[in-house]
């Protein structure tokens, strides 16, 4: 039962991690390396509104940095990559070096060590089926549920999440129909970076907010959507309960230092056999050779 | 309103030295050899020149060092569209191997080496296999993951000396050894690349980049051409490893480190892609820099990715082909 419980709790932390990348990769086709640097920078700006700024009330202070977040993402798109837009290789190198001058400016800054913590947003814990869970986690798995209804409903119903789609399935179509690329890629990415700020407001109360994990949160939200097929939304989903149940099995079996292992393991067998991911279906021609 | 338009015009001294005339007089023997010369004979003196600095001395080793690693950044980057996001893969394994051959196996120095670099390379290429056979950014990613996964793996299993790493390397025997030994296999791999990429082996790895269906479509393996490269490549990265290795006489995580990774992309970038030369002169000017500024720590990183940026936005062809504009070129102001 523990396994089961922790696992979709793993599962959705991962799904969270991942939705930013997939959202920000299916709209633009930009590889936002950044993704784990945003991820620490809005969990880093929280702590800052938290403790430096007294008196900050905490939701505010939620807001505020996803905000700012979001602000540095679209910035990254308006100031960097408008310009070397469809240069692969500068893209993947330009987004890969924001990313880095993020994280080490932070840990040159003085984020070090174990003293950074958010507080977490209720107390406590609880048991669920006789395993004791607290209520952040509790609160993960809700506030990931809602995040992908609202994701949805966002972008099937709303002018601007269909205009993100439009671009995605066909940017010159869209183009036609008054769609401005450009516009669209600002927004996804701004979209994308509060994605990940938000997913790092949610669960780095669990731990410590040091430079490492923003490493990992990049590699796992790699290791996610190569594995649903990059740019899907269904496949990121079912791939983050694929490696957040293979992760918690690992974990209690084996070791817990496998939990990369586990990711890149999953990253090699999906591109050996089936390169596009679970869900890439309509892809599956463009990306073999 | 007169408008003005910059025009460029080949040099005289350059459309003469395309033809025969190249070896009719010391002035385009010179032209031609020139630049050439002053890199070999500036490379092999630098040692030299630095006679009385030895902090300085160590610190031309390790600039060589990334300078090869550029060079096969250079090489997987802009002629076979392969982005390398873990030069520290590289590295790593070829230190780790050649620790391996020379602490466990007992090899001597001059064998471990060689050795660490070829069995290194085969198995960076084999850990690279999978993603081969694929377009787009999956290399980019495997290659990222690669270093930090090693990294954890040899820290978590406490196997190759754990975080302490392998002692007791055997070290070159003097330090004139120490230099020329990199020194020469830089000029070496870089002429033996340059001569590389235009062999028609050259001109189908870049079809390889450019346009992979026509590579197919010529009855040429496009999976293997791809192997073939990535296994030159960490044959220049592994055999950087290995020397530094026996350069510190130890082996350890740090070999994996970031720095190994992200100074060589940007020494390629301000150099200028595409140029292998660039590549080079990149690392000359990022290095140095980095020792200069060593005193910031992990700060030196945030430079290196702004200077990155910077290039990459705003001058992206790089310092070598602007100085190779220049050299072959005058420009001027004409009226439209």
């Amino acid at each position: 039962m523990q396994l089961i419980v922790y696992g979709i709790i793993n599962s959705v932390t991962l799904s969270l991690i991942s939705l930013g990348f997939t959202l920000v990769y299916s709209i633009s086709r930009v590889p936002n390396f950044a993704h784990g640097a945003l991820y620490i920078l809005s969990g880093y700006l929280v702590w800052i509104f938290i403790n430096k700024f007294a008196g900050f009330p905490y939701p505010f202070a939620i807001i505020a940095a996803i905000g700012l977040t979001a602000i540095v993402g679209a910035l990254i798109y308006r100031l960097i990559l408008i310009r070397i837009r469809g240069m692969e290789i500068s893209e993947i190198i330009a987004t890969y070096a924001m990313g880095l001058a993020i994280l080490e400016g932070l840990r040159w800054g003085g984020l070090r060590g174990g003293t950074f913590t958010l507080p977490t947003f209720v107390a406590g814990s609880v048991d669920l089926f006789s395993v004791s869970v607290d209520y952040q986690r509790l609160i993960i798995v809700g506030v990931g549920i809602f995040t992908f209804i609202f994701l949805y409903v966002f972008t099937r119903y709303t002018k601007i999440g269909l205009a993100l789609r439009g671009i995605a399935q066909d940017e010159r179509a869209a183009m036609m129909l008054g769609i401005n690329s450009d516009m669209t890629a600002i927004v996804s990415l701004a979209i994308g970076s509060a994605l990940s700020g938000f997913a790092a407001v949610l669960l780095l109360p669990l731990g410590n907010i040091v430079v490492e994990t923003g490493y990992n949160v990049l590699i796992f939200a790699i290791a996610v959507c190569v594995i649903g097929g990059l740019g899907s939304w269904g496949g990121t989903i079912v791939a983050s309960f694929v490696i957040g149940f293979a992760q918690i099995l690992t974990e209690a079996f084996i070791s817990t230092h496998y939990q990369m292992v586990v990711a890149l393991l999953a990253i090699i067998i999906t591109l050996l056999v089936k390169p596009s991911g679970i869900f890439g279906k309509q892809k599956e021609l463009e990306e073999r050779v | 309103m007169e408008q003005m338009r910059k025009e460029r015009i080949d040099r005289g001294l350059k459309v003469r030295t395309e033809g025969l005339y190249a070896i009719s007089s010391y002035r385009e023997i010179l032209y031609l050899m020139g630049p050439r010369l002053l890199l070999i004979v500036g490379v092999i003196a630098l040692p030299f020149i630095f006679e009385l600095a030895p902090y300085w001395k160590r610190v031309i080793n390790i600039m060589f060092v990334y300078a090869l690693l550029a060079l096969s950044f250079d090489f997987l980057a802009n002629y076979v569209g392969l982005v390398c996001l873990g030069g520290a893969f590289l590295t790593g394994v070829g230190g780790y191997f050649s620790a391996i051959y020379n602490v466990y196996l007992g090899f001597p120095i001059y064998l471990a080496i060689p050795c660490a670099t070829i069995t290194g390379a085969a198995f960076c290429t084999l850990c690279l296999l999978p993603c081969l056979p694929l377009r787009g950014v999956y290399f980019a990613i495997v290659t990222l993951m690669y270093p930090l996964l090693f990294t954890r793996i040899i820290e978590a299993l406490n196997i190759l000396g754990g975080t302490n790493g392998i002692t007791g390397l055997d070290g070159f025997p003097n330090q004139y050894v120490e230099h020329y030994i990199i020194i020469l296999l830089v000029i070496g791999f870089l002429f033996a690349m340059r001569r590389f990429v235009n062999q028609d082996i050259g001109l189908v790895l870049r079809g390889v980049k450019d346009n992979d269906q026509s590579v197919r479509a010529s009855g040429i393996d496009v999976t293997r051409m791809k192997v073939l490269a990535v296994f030159v490549a960490s044959l220049i990265g592994c055999f950087g490893g290995a020397y530094m290795a026996h350069l510190y006489m130890w082996t350890g995580i740090s070999l994996f480190a970031l720095d190994f990774s992200i100074i060589p992309i940007a020494s390629v970038v301000i150099g200028g892609g595409g140029t292998l030369i660039g590549a080079v002169i990149g690392s000359f000017i990022l290095v140095p820099l980095s020792e200069v500024l060593r005193a910031f720590g992990t700060f030196r990183i945030v430079i290196y990715c702004i200077i990155l940026t910077g290039f990459i936005v705003f001058k992206s062809e790089g310092l070598m082909i602007y100085m190779q504009r220049k050299y072959h070129q005058f420009e001027r102001w004409v009226k439209v």
